[in-house]
């Protein structure tokens, strides 16, 4: 562990350290890990499946219906038409951060209704991908900005900037949780609004969502999850309210593996979406 | 020796390039012969075609949308004559705001149409009785009779009078042929529609709104579960021997089926008499005076009664009565015909249909050409425009969503949400057909008890009407 460690250090200070003054903050923050929010192995996990990332019937196919919730969630909370007012491009002008961003399942989406989006991943691979399937994605005009960074390190020159910052399944692979919310909230503009969807910490989703999901239905890549990573409404609410946001709303997701579609549902014990408006 | 066999081969080898080019042809049609492309072509413009195309076309996130409308028949210049049109058609609360919504309702309004307030149903073979009235409802008129024509004419008058920019229409087009996407990729869609006169158009989502024999979805070649009724639909403008207030729709079940009533004005009502096929041709062919005795005696006559469901009918009348609850006694009498106004006699077949699918890649199914019901209910017209608000409303939020209108989840869940609401009506009108057509003393007892039973129980009516309005 230690050897792919310091393997993936040198990598990325490498490679990813174009800016020089990037390079002061990360190799910092590289170094000790209270200070990231990167967790090395769980980069290297999803840089493996990259290929299939926009398969519709591959490894990310759970994430690309989810999209079906992710994206009312985000436009409804930033922005409300009423159904005679409504336009293709509800978040036109709007800012906003997808931390976490992957290959840019989501990103794109959002892009596609007019946001102007940013998309930062820790992984260099993954960002990669997402910047080619959105170059060669001829249907997709307002296209995302893509950068290889962790949320701090954006934090560096982004401070209060954003109208919304959305972590979708992303918060579980964090190690460092609170400075993960803490950087979130800062590059939020005071009023903007952030966006968590993540799986709760319960029996339920420890058997449903890793067990049943990864090892007995194949529907996500084995390992994708570590139990003890999860965070529960809770404990997140509690830290967003500490970084001086509102919480406004939680509210479950289910997924319908049959039918491959989520919902929103009452109960938050599988997965969760919140959302928190910063006050200040 | 190796020359002839290189020869051979070459020949070979050109051999199959021609046996592959017309089937390449007959696979996909040349980009250049595509006379236009739309996003979105409907085909048949019938009420609830034209109605869709309208709610379309005005939904402000389609704006961006090419629409484009079929209509096999030629754009005909509508004027409202003094007398009424034979075809006529009971729309609901949902439709109304539908209409509203649109627009359309106001050209309803200035034109003509008849508000029901009151209805009462009731049974020739016993006492039993329904009714239902505009109190049990909100206050609101129960339903509004309007005539198919003036329909149609005021939804062509609201789409030519507001500019659609992005909807055009084709009057007279007639289709030779439909090649549907068959992609099972589930990104992009391509239909194409062929004209006998040649042009070629191709969109993205094809809307079948061209009736009961749809060829739309002959194309796609989905399941229909369909059968006929071995009934017709007598219809004639009458003349009431009486000016009354006329809100009142009546429907007598016969052994041979429903008679209904529909009010137009004060003094005239639109029949709808559901006949077995050689009794249809025999009222037909009967004289206007003898069609007006006959229509008399469907809604007088005394029809012979078993004595023992009598019995029953008023024990129950008896029991209701002492609960203190309606007992369907208190009835008012339906008016009598003086005469019908001269070749507005005519009869149309019913059916039932139930397509399987409503929805394929790229293609959806709205109206009668998605399910046919028979007019007992007064339901056809009004399942159709709650198809075209629910599509409307669905291809709008894909879009908001970011997605592409022929995305799949959006048209299943179009499918879903229309077949959770017309499968159970179509089941239950049906049913009530079936139940209706045979005067078996224990068949008649059930259903006589279980009328009075439902007129009674004012929380059930007031659902079966919250369905019906719905």
């Amino acid at each position: 562990m230690a050897l792919t460690r310091r393997i993936i250090k040198n990598y990325w200070l490498k490679n990813v350290l174009d800016s020089p003054k990037l390079s002061k903050s990360l190799t910092v923050n590289a170094l000790k890990n209270e200070n990231t929010t990167v967790k090395d192995e769980e980069i290297k996990k999803f840089s493996i499946q990259n290929e299939d990332w926009w398969s519709l019937n591959g490894p990310s196919k759970a994430l690309h219906s989810m999209n079906e919730v992710r994206i009312p969630l985000v436009r409804d909370g930033l922005v409300q038409f009423p159904a005679e007012k409504r336009n293709p491009k509800p978040l036109k002008d709007k800012k906003i951060l997808d931390v976490g961003c992957g290959g840019g399942i989501l990103s794109e989406a959002l892009a596609k209704i007019g946001a102007e989006v940013t998309g930062i991943d820790a992984s260099k691979n993954l960002i990669e991908i997402a910047q080619k399937h959105s170059e060669e994605n001829k249907r997709l005009i307002n296209k995302p900005k893509y950068l290889c960074s962790s949320v701090e390190e954006h934090l560096n020159d982004h401070k209060d900037h954003y109208d919304g910052v959305v972590a979708s399944e992303v918060i579980e692979h964090v190690d460092n949780k609170e400075l993960f919310v803490k950087s979130c909230v800062s590059v939020l503009k005071p009023g903007g609004r952030i966006f968590f969807t993540t799986p709760n910490r319960t029996r339920a989703a420890q058997i449903l969502g890793i067990c049943v999901s990864e090892y007995i239905l194949n529907i996500i890549p084995k390992g994708t999850h570590n139990y003890d990573m999860f965070i529960t409404p809770n404990e997140l609410s509690f830290l967003l309210e500490r970084n001086d946001c509102h919480v406004e709303m939680i509210c479950g997701l289910f997924y319908n593996v049959l039918q491959d579609r989520w919902s929103f549902v009452k109960p938050q014990t599988l997965v969760y979406a919140i959302q928190a408006q910063k006050t200040k | 020796m190796l020359l002839p066999s290189t020869l051979r081969r070459l020949l070979a080898l050109t051999n199959n390039s021609k046996a592959l080019l017309p089937l390449r042809t007959l696979a996909t049609v040349k980009e250049e012969t595509i006379k236009e492309k739309y996003d979105i072509i409907i085909a048949g413009g019938g009420m609830v075609g034209c109605t869709l195309a309208c709610a379309l076309g005005k939904n402000s996130v389609m704006s961006n949308l090419k629409i484009l409308l079929l209509e096999g028949s030629p754009n005909q210049t509508y004027q409202l004559k003094p007398e009424y049109s034979n075809r006529v058609v009971a729309l609901n609360q949902n439709t109304k705001s539908l209409m509203n919504s649109l627009k359309i309702w106001r050209h309803i309004e200035k034109a003509r149409l008849q508000p029901v307030r009151y209805m009462q149903v009731w049974d020739a073979c016993s006492d039993a009785l329904i009714s239902f009235s505009s109190s049990d409802i909100l206050d609101d008129d129960i339903a509004y009779i309007v005539e198919n024509d003036l329909l149609l004419h005021a939804v062509n008058t609201e789409l030519a009078s507001t500019e659609i920019e992005n909807l055009k229409i084709v009057y007279g087009a007639k289709i030779s042929d439909y090649q549907l996407s068959k992609s099972d990729n589930k990104t992009a869609t391509e239909n194409i529609v062929k004209m006998s006169n040649g042009d070629v158009y191709a969109c993205e989502l094809l809307i079948g709104a061209d009736g009961a024999n749809s060829a739309v979805r002959k194309a796609m070649g989905v399941q229909y579960l369909s059968w006929n009724y071995d009934q017709m639909g007598v219809v004639a403008t009458l003349h009431l021997a009486e000016e009354t207030e006329n809100t009142t729709a009546w429907q007598r079940w016969l052994p041979t089926g429903p008679v209904a009533l529909l009010p137009l004005d004060n003094s005239r009502s639109s029949l709808v008499w559901s006949v077995w096929q050689d009794e249809a041709k025999r009222l037909l062919k009967l004289s206007d005076e003898e069609f007006v005795d006959a229509v008399n005696d469907a809604l007088w006559k005394q029809y012979p009664r078993s004595k023992g469901v009598e019995a029953c009918v008023s024990w129950m009348s008896s029991c209701l009565r002492k609960a203190g609850l309606p007992d369907g006694a208190v009835r008012q009498l339906p008016p009598s015909v003086r005469h019908i106004t001269a070749g507005s006699r005519a009869a149309f077949p019913l059916g039932f249909g139930h397509s399987v699918r409503y929805i394929a890649p790229g293609v959806a199914l709205v109206g009668d050409a998605a399910h046919r019901v028979h007019p007992l209910a007064g339901q056809g017209v009004n399942l159709g425009f709650g198809d075209v608000k629910d599509l409307t409303d669905l291809l709008a939020d894909a879009i908001y969503t970011g997605y592409e209108i022929t995305h799949h989840s959006w048209l299943e869940k179009y499918e879903s949400s229309r077949q959770r609401h017309n499968v159970p009506t179509q089941i239950a009108v049906d049913a009530l057909h079936r139940l209706y057509t045979v005067d078996l003393p224990p068949i008649v007892l059930a259903r006589s008890l279980g009328l009075q039973l439902t007129n009674a129980l004012h929380p059930l009516k007031k659902m079966i009407m919250s369905h019906a309005t719905t």
